[in-house]
């Protein structure tokens, strides 16, 4: 092959690879643009102040109400009592297949954990409505059919594994000379885990967190499906709540108009649920850069 | 002259790999021992057995008896976590934990409890001196671990073992990793140490075998050829083999 030839090809697949990169970038400014485009035509029309200070979310009603902070707490409710699931639950199911569990042991497991969380989350809507919901309504009597905790318990679920594989992932890429280091001196197993291995892969581990926390903010199925359809500033576990993505997806399914100020909200609130996403993982970069060991 | 660890008839397996064959030796107390064979003569493994090391490493298995004062390292029911305070190492590659100098230094002494707060600055200032480090660290004992040289990293790793009070401290090349300057200060530590302590150290180089031990043990293939004083091994070596290697015809 001439050098000619051969510096075209290269050239050539260069050009394909930018091509194929630019796509997703063209893609996230398009989203961005049509959420932000809408959203402004949302606040002409809407006072930005009632927007984020009013305690009332009820844009179909007559008279229309857009306080969005019921959804916005609703959204937290749910991020919060799934970390309460997700985040020790896979933490310890790291610890235990990273420094616990004998190769064999953490061969079969770590496949199945893995299987989890390729489960579509329709399937863990349906779950947590129709077994966690009636299992919690069989000790707690008070229980709303839909509500907040049984979703928070299947998004926790679901976020586990993603929290179990990449905290693995961490704690596995120590360097086993530290981990001998601290045997040598005469530690437990737990000891060289917790005081050793956790620290040492904090990074890891945070942005582990920090992403099972944007998924629960994100995730729209099943809360869909098992929280209920009432926004709510009140933080009972027990009771109806709406999120964000919940709101969202019951506007894309009820028959609104488009260029109606009720399909105009979904973009204003969609627009909210992006900031609050860029946060935490600006947030997670910061802590991963913050914290990163070099070996 | 009091025998610190005795070893036994010692048989070590990796799998179906025979790597220590009917080891017989003596470390006497606050002695230097150094262990000296090619690659792979088996001389690491033998110092990963005193301190059941080995123990981490999945399918191997030891019998024989290692006595170490009056007890058998190799019974199953020795509690190797008391008994790795007793014995302590250092590697081959400086491992510091990712943390600050003192936390180094202490990580042992809080796991292992019974220390009040106060005695923490005299246990690290105490450790660092004993390791020649005290005056190089002094002023930066909060900056990472990971700031100091390799030879500083190495000696602190020195200091985070003498912490833990141990009787017996176990080297496994520890300067193979240090240039020579590095190296020779961990040598003249290795003469201050052996006051208190008694030294196990595996080395590549028969120089510092010579400089530095008061016996020296010549291991090829797993078996531990020859043993004796230091200076009857490098001048009157009683085996042919121990004569081609401290020779230089192979290793």
């Amino acid at each position: 092959m001439t050098k000619k030839k051969y510096l075209f090809q290269e050239k050539l697949i260069e050009v394909v690879l930018v091509l194929f990169a630019s796509i997703s970038i063209l893609t996230t400014i398009g989203i961005v643009f049509s959420l932000l485009f809408e959203t402004m035509i949302f606040f002409s029309e809407v006072s930005i102040f009632e927007f984020f200070t009013s305690i009332r979310w009820a844009p179909v009603f007559d008279p229309p109400s857009f306080g969005v902070l019921p959804l916005i707490t609703g959204t937290l409710l749910i991020a919060i009592l799934s970390s309460l699931v997700s985040l020790p639950l896979g933490l310890g199911t790291a610890i235990f297949l990273s420094e616990f569990a004998s190769s064999k042991v953490r061969k079969v497991i770590k496949p199945i954990i893995e299987l989890l969380a390729g489960i579509p989350s329709i399937v863990y809507g349906f779950f947590a409505l129709t077994f966690i919901t009636p299992l919690l309504r069989s000790f707690l009597p008070n229980t709303d059919i839909f509500n907040a905790l049984s979703a928070s318990i299947a998004v926790g679920i679901m976020t586990l594994p993603m929290v179990a594989s990449l905290s693995e992932d961490a704690m596995m890429s120590v360097p086993n000379s530290i981990r001998q280091g601290a045997y040598a001196l005469g530690s437990t197993k737990l000891e060289v885990a917790i005081h050793v291995i956790v620290p040492a892969a904090f990074s890891g581990i945070a942005s582990s967190f920090v992403l099972a926390i944007s998924r629960a903010i994100g995730e729209t199925m099943i809360v869909a499906i098992a929280a209920g359809q009432t926004p709510s500033m009140s933080l009972n576990p027990l009771g109806s709540i709406q999120t964000m993505t919940g709101f969202m997806v019951n506007m894309a399914l009820g028959d609104i108009q488009q260029g109606s100020i009720e399909f105009k909200t979904v973009f204003a609130v969609g627009s909210v649920l992006f900031v609050i996403t860029l946060i935490m993982n600006l947030f997670a970069k910061y802590v991963i850069a913050k914290n990163r060991e070099v070996y | 002259m009091t025998v610190k660890v005795k070893v036994e008839n010692l048989n070590f397996y990796y799998g179906d790999f025979q790597a220590l064959k009917n080891i017989n030796i003596e470390i006497h107390e606050n002695k230097i021992t150094a262990l000296i064979g090619p690659s792979g003569c088996g001389k690491s493994t033998f110092i990963k057995t005193i301190d059941r090391m080995y123990d981490l490493i999945e399918d191997t298995r030891a019998d024989g008896h290692i006595l170490f004062d009056e007890m058998d390292i190799l019974k199953s029911d020795v509690d190797v976590v008391e008994l790795r305070k007793r014995i302590g190492m250092v590697f081959q590659k400086p491992n510091p934990f990712p943390k600050s100098i003192s936390e180094n230094v202490l990580y042992a002494v809080k796991r292992h409890g019974d220390v009040n707060k106060v005695a923490f600055n005299e246990i690290v200032e105490n450790s660092l001196r004993k390791a020649s480090l005290w005056d190089e660290v002094k002023s930066k004992l909060h900056q990472s671990a990971f700031s100091l040289s390799g030879g500083q990293q190495q000696r602190l790793c020195i200091a985070r073992t003498l912490a833990t009070k141990p009787e017996v401290i176990l080297m496994d090349e520890p300067t193979s990793a240090l240039d020579p300057i590095a190296t020779s200060k961990i040598e003249e530590l290795l003469q201050e140490l052996k006051k208190e302590y008694t030294v196990i150290i595996v080395t590549h180089s028969m120089q510092q075998a010579a400089r530095i031990s008061d016996y020296t043990g010549f291991f090829l293939n797993g078996e531990l050829i020859e043993f004796g004083n230091t200076k009857d091994i490098f001048t009157n070596p009683k085996d042919k083999r121990t004569e081609d290697y401290i020779t230089g015809r192979y290793g």
